[in-house]
């Protein structure tokens, strides 16, 4: 993986898109001076659960942790593309939340929040905005166990 | 009773109430929040804000539920209104009564089997879903750029064709909303005339899996190229016919302009794309302003807006209808021969005749349809322009032959939360043509 430098962070590449690695505690700044870079729409958040899959492909400076949130930006001015990729740890799985910058997020951050059990600080409403209020887990994680209808292959020989 | 209540929340894990919270729980500010930070407001102008605005006891407002049945609501959306007589002061949506889980699904499909599953998120534009898969997918294996010139103007032909089909169905549900019921009726029957043409290439009127990795499942069939002129040859009266029964309507346009008027620096700031960022005047497009397929060789305008009010959301739409048929002229000329799917031998199954003839074209193509095929590890995003805004698709992958992760970003998702801001201050009767203008397909807002 090829890798620069971008605002103290580490900007990589993935199949011709840049992706930068902002670490947790610089992820409002970094944010911010993104935006008077002329990217000023948030066109998606999102998060993947490393938990099987902990030996992925990082630059050299980064420790994988084993959540990632994933924030999509677009420039329309440059018509450029920012990913963002930010380490959250399970023991601390909670990142500030990037709603005063891109109020585009809040019904992103609840999903995340719904789904991988990542708390925003200081996110106006976080509930659970896909799952009832009373589920139990967080689905999209590794570890929660998808269900399965048993199926009976009425005739076969067994 | 309460204490039973109780034990099931705190087994649980009771994460706060979804609903609208009332007025007597929150404070002025928490209020504002929402406003300021759409408006990008500082502080002091939000509490200068919230002074202004009268402050209505708990007694004077009314929260009623619009939905999750609501005939205008296009599914099972549920917003819940505070309403003061006939004015909306705070709107909820509350989404996830169609959610399925679909990216949870999505890990345990290959993906040669993916595309049954985004197909069925936004099910009023399948194809585009199936192309947004398709394309992260082929990113992955690094072939993107050796997809057979056929399947790409075959992907364009279907892409623009669906565009057509859902729009239709926006004219359809828009007249029903507003009151123009025989638009209804008009909408789903030229919708239908499309969906023939889809049933004749794809096999099925919806959810077709039709575009693939790698390129599309079949060629064109004989005599599609009639279908399509006869279609367009159809449509175009037809859409004049709207024209007069809509569009210099004046109590149609009593209905919708000025209702649910949305600014460019708000739309941008909510992340709401499409027609509702075009509406306010962006001239923004992911067609022309960031190109795939070959959507740069073909020649077609980006209609804006001027009021991004919810007349220029259906005029936009109506227009897009005759660009779309424009674009499809143009791939009529322009569609070349040769294969429509890539002659990979990890990706594309044999054809059929070889099966019966070869052993090991056979077994290749048992693997393929069981095991799947490798996706090399990484990670990729992928947008493209559908008729409601910019569907992406987040894939990582493991090197697995499922995706690690699979992610839609939805751009019925993501609009939806422009409809409390553009509901604030409005009628509740606007507030039905708020939802219709915004066209949110629920099926794609809850996954």
């Amino acid at each position: 993986m090829t890798t620069d430098v971008l605002h103290d962070c580490v900007l990589g590449d993935s199949h011709g898109q840049s992706v930068l690695f902002v670490p947790k505690d610089r992820y409002i700044a970094t944010l911010r001076k993104l935006i008077d870079d002329s990217y000023t729409m948030c066109v998606d958040l999102t998060a993947v659960d490393f938990l099987t899959h902990p030996g992925r492909t990082l630059p050299e400076a980064i420790a994988p942790e084993r959540f990632e949130i994933v924030v999509n930006l677009l420039s329309m001015r440059d018509r450029t593309r920012m990913r963002l990729r930010t380490q959250v740890s399970e023991a601390d799985a909670s990142i500030d939340s990037a709603f005063d910058l891109y109020p585009g997020t809040e019904a992103m951050e609840r999903e995340v929040f719904d789904m991988f059990g990542i708390t925003f600080n200081s996110h106006p409403d976080l509930t659970r905005i896909l799952m009832p209020e009373d589920w139990d887990g967080h689905p999209l994680r590794k570890d929660y166990s998808q269900g399965r209808i048993p199926v009976q292959f009425k005739g076969s020989a067994s | 009773m309460s204490d039973l209540l109780s034990t099931v929340v705190s087994a649980g894990t009771f994460e706060g109430n979804q609903e609208l919270r009332s007025r007597s729980e929150l404070t002025a500010k928490e209020v504002m929040r929402e406003v300021g930070a759409v408006l990008r407001m500082s502080e002091a102008d939000v509490a200068l804000l919230a002074e202004v605005e009268s402050d209505p006891g708990e007694d004077q407002t009314m929260i009623i539920n619009m939905g999750p049945q609501h005939p205008s609501t296009h599914g099972v959306l549920r917003l819940m209104l505070e309403l003061k007589g006939e004015t909306v002061l705070r709107c909820k949506p509350i989404i996830g009564y169609l959610h399925t889980g679909m990216e949870k699904t999505g890990e345990s499909l290959t993906f040669m089997q993916g595309g049954t599953n985004v197909t069925r998120m936004d099910y009023a534009s399948p194809l585009n879903n199936e192309l947004v898969f398709s394309m992260a997918t082929e990113k992955l294996l690094g072939i993107d750029g050796d997809i057979p010139e056929r399947a790409v103007w075959m992907r364009m032909l279907l892409s623009e064709m669906n565009r057509m089909s859902s729009h239709l169905l926006f004219m359809a549900s828009n007249g029903m909303d507003i009151g123009a019921v025989s638009m209804m009726l008009y909408g789903w029957r030229e919708r239908e005339e499309v969906l023939r043409f889809f049933q004749k290439v794809t096999g099925l009127r919806m959810n077709h899996n039709f575009i693939r990795p790698g390129g599309v499942a079949a060629d064109l069939p004989a005599g599609w190229r009639d279908d399509v002129l006869e279609i367009l040859e159809m449509l175009g009266p037809r859409l004049e016919e709207y024209d007069t029964l809509m569009t210099g309507q004046p109590i149609w346009r009593e209905r919708l302009q000025g209702v649910g008027v949305i600014t460019r620096d708000e739309a941008i700031a909510l992340g709401a794309t499409g027609p509702i960022l075009r509406s306010t005047g962006l001239a923004w497009d992911l067609r022309r302003d960031m190109p795939y397929l070959h959507y740069d060789e073909v020649e077609f305008d980006v209609i804006v807006g001027s009021y991004g009010d919810a007349f220029d959301r259906y005029a936009i739409r109506l227009a897009e209808i005759r660009e779309s048929m424009r674009i499809v002229r143009q791939v009529l000329d322009k569609m070349p021969g040769g294969d429509f799917r890539i002659q990979n031998k990890k990706v594309t199954p044999p054809p059929r005749a070889r099966i019966d003839e070869s052993m090991e074209a056979l077994i290749h193509h048992f693997k393929i349809f069981t095991e799947g095929f490798k996706v090399p590890e990484g990670e990729v995003y992928v947008a493209i322009e559908s008729p409601r805004g910019e569907i992406g698709c987040y894939i990582a992958s493991d090197g697995s032959p499922t995706p690690y992760r699979m992610h839609v970003r939805a751009p019925s998702f993501v609009n939806v939360q422009a409809l409390p801001h553009m509901m604030r201050g409005g009628l509740v009767a606007d507030a039905v043509a708020v939802i219709s203008s915004v066209d949110p397909v629920l099926g794609e807002v809850d996954r």
